[in-house]
């Protein structure tokens, strides 16, 4: 694989730029075009037309934070397996071999929590 | 190549993409309601410019007209921040994709990627993975209950879709045996197309890539008739255009992915044969890539108005029990059939 230096990177920057200023104008320029009518009603959340109740800093279902734990730890196998994968012709049989017993001791873990329902959604 | 001229160059590049992919967001909108009007036998938009050509402009001009309206119980910076960073990553995937290969100019090669970094994939995956929080950042900070769920459903959404993805990604590299971009591209000509060999891994990767855009069948964070508008209900002027927008860059980007990934990029079986000169063969490459993502995002629109929505529980078991042990099975057997072939 052929190597990279840093200016194979200005490039992202120049695009980061071009990209950064254009989010920040557009931002700034609708700010001033558009007119400015403000009411205590018109600032208020939206909720279906009916009055607001309370705010939206309420607990939510624990299923969204189980489910984002899981991709945590399935995200981080991911990215152990990209430098396999890339050399995975040179390291031929036994890397592949090697590789499969760690996918079987993840897909043991993988079962494991499907069995004990951590993505069961249509309970409670 | 001297590094004046080597920056100028990348410049006008990155502009020129920038632009491209802005006019092809802003079109796409268009002919998402013209092909929807085609499938209901409507007329669609009509009236602004000759056959409705105008329509997009009229709403960019609409959306800057408007008046913004920052909800008083919400987090000001953060509602103005999340649309922000949903706009901004969309714009900086596209600098790793190879848009044909290079053309010759007085004696200099300008290649028609923004940059050839040896971990192209990775970094379209980075950063499509720092989108997720601007939907997150922005469903938050509105301080609205519809817009709370909506953002968990699409943060809960996409990283679950993201690992299938990464998955299937493997297997593709492991064809491959490179992560850059270019490489990819470069290594299908004639009818070596990825997704010969890859079959399962584009469907995997097809069914993530329409997740991860939010895109029907997957809509479920902006649901309208359960959550309104989702992430975006509280969002007005611009700020609701970003966010609208940003989904059709992604669109347009990931038709790009794919076709780079799985279809040959700017590659086509007969292009060898003409006997064209190089710089013309450039070109023409650039032609055929753009005919790849039009289709796939004729394909995304098509979808849209062909299947209907998913239950939040079947999205996630698919994605899940589904996805996963699938491209999991799919990366054993590519391995160990490229391990048998070569022996």
């Amino acid at each position: 694989m052929d190597s990279n230096g840093p200016i194979d990177y200005l490039p992202i920057a120049i695009t980061v730029l071009v990209a950064g200023g254009f989010v920040v104008t557009t931002m700034f320029v609708s700010n001033i075009l558009g007119p400015k009518r403000k009411g205590k009603i018109k600032l208020d959340t939206f909720e279906c037309g009916i009055e607001s109740q309370g705010n939206a800093r309420i607990p939510f279902s624990i299923k969204y934070f189980l489910a984002a734990i899981l991709f945590v730890l399935f995200d981080v196998e991911v990215i152990f397996l990209y430098p396999w994968a890339v050399d995975f012709r040179k390291l031929g049989m036994d890397g592949f071999w090697e590789m499969i017993s760690y996918m079987g001791v993840i897909l043991i873990g993988f079962f494991y929590i499907l069995k004990k329902g951590a993505l069961k959604w249509d309970t409670d | 190549m001297t590094l004046s001229l080597f920056i100028i160059y990348k410049a006008v590049l990155v502009i020129l993409v920038f632009l491209i992919s802005l006019v092809i967001a802003m079109y796409s909108t268009y002919a998402e309601r013209k092909v929807a009007a085609f499938m209901q036998d409507r007329i669609g938009p009509n009236r602004a410019g000759p056959f409705g050509l105008l329509q997009p402009v009229a709403d960019g001009v609409k959306m800057f007209m408007k008046e913004e309206i920052i909800p008083q119980v919400s987090n000001k910076f953060l509602f103005i921040l999340g649309p922000s960073v949903a706009m901004f990553t969309s714009c900086i995937t596209g600098a790793v994709i190879p848009w044909g290969t290079s053309l010759h100019i007085a004696g200099h090669d300008f290649a028609l990627q923004v940059t050839d970094i040896n971990i192209g994939i990775l970094y379209v995956m980075a950063v499509t993975s720092i989108g997720v929080y601007g939907i997150m950042i922005g469903g938050w900070a509105s301080n609205n209950k519809y817009s709370l769920l909506g953002a968990l459903r699409a943060s809960s959404q996409m990283i679950s879709y993201e690992v299938a993805m990464g998955l299937a990604i493997i297997a593709l590299v492991m064809t491959t045996g490179t992560l850059s971009l270019k490489g990819i591209a470069a290594a299908q000509t004639g009818w070596h197309w990825n997704i010969v060999y890859q079959p399962l891994g584009f469907l995997i990767f097809i069914i993530c890539a329409f997740a991860e855009t939010n895109r029907t069948p997957f809509d479920l964070p902006e649901s309208d008739s359960e959550l309104i508008g989702g992430y975006h209900t509280e969002y007005s002027s611009m700020k609701l255009g970003f966010y609208l927008f940003a989904e059709y860059i992604n669109m347009f980007i990931s038709s790009a992915i794919m076709s780079t990934l799985y279809f040959g990029g700017y590659n086509m079986p007969f292009i060898g044969r003409l006997g064209l000169s190089p710089n013309t063969m450039a070109i023409l490459g650039v032609v055929f890539l753009f005919a790849k993502i039009f289709f796939f995002i004729f394909f995304f629109m098509w979808v849209r108005w062909t299947i209907p929505r998913f239950r939040f529980d079947q999205l996630m078991n698919l994605g899940w029990k589904i996805l996963i042990p699938l491209s999991i099975f799919n990366m054993a057997i590519t391995g160990f059939i490229i391990l048998v072939l070569h022996k």
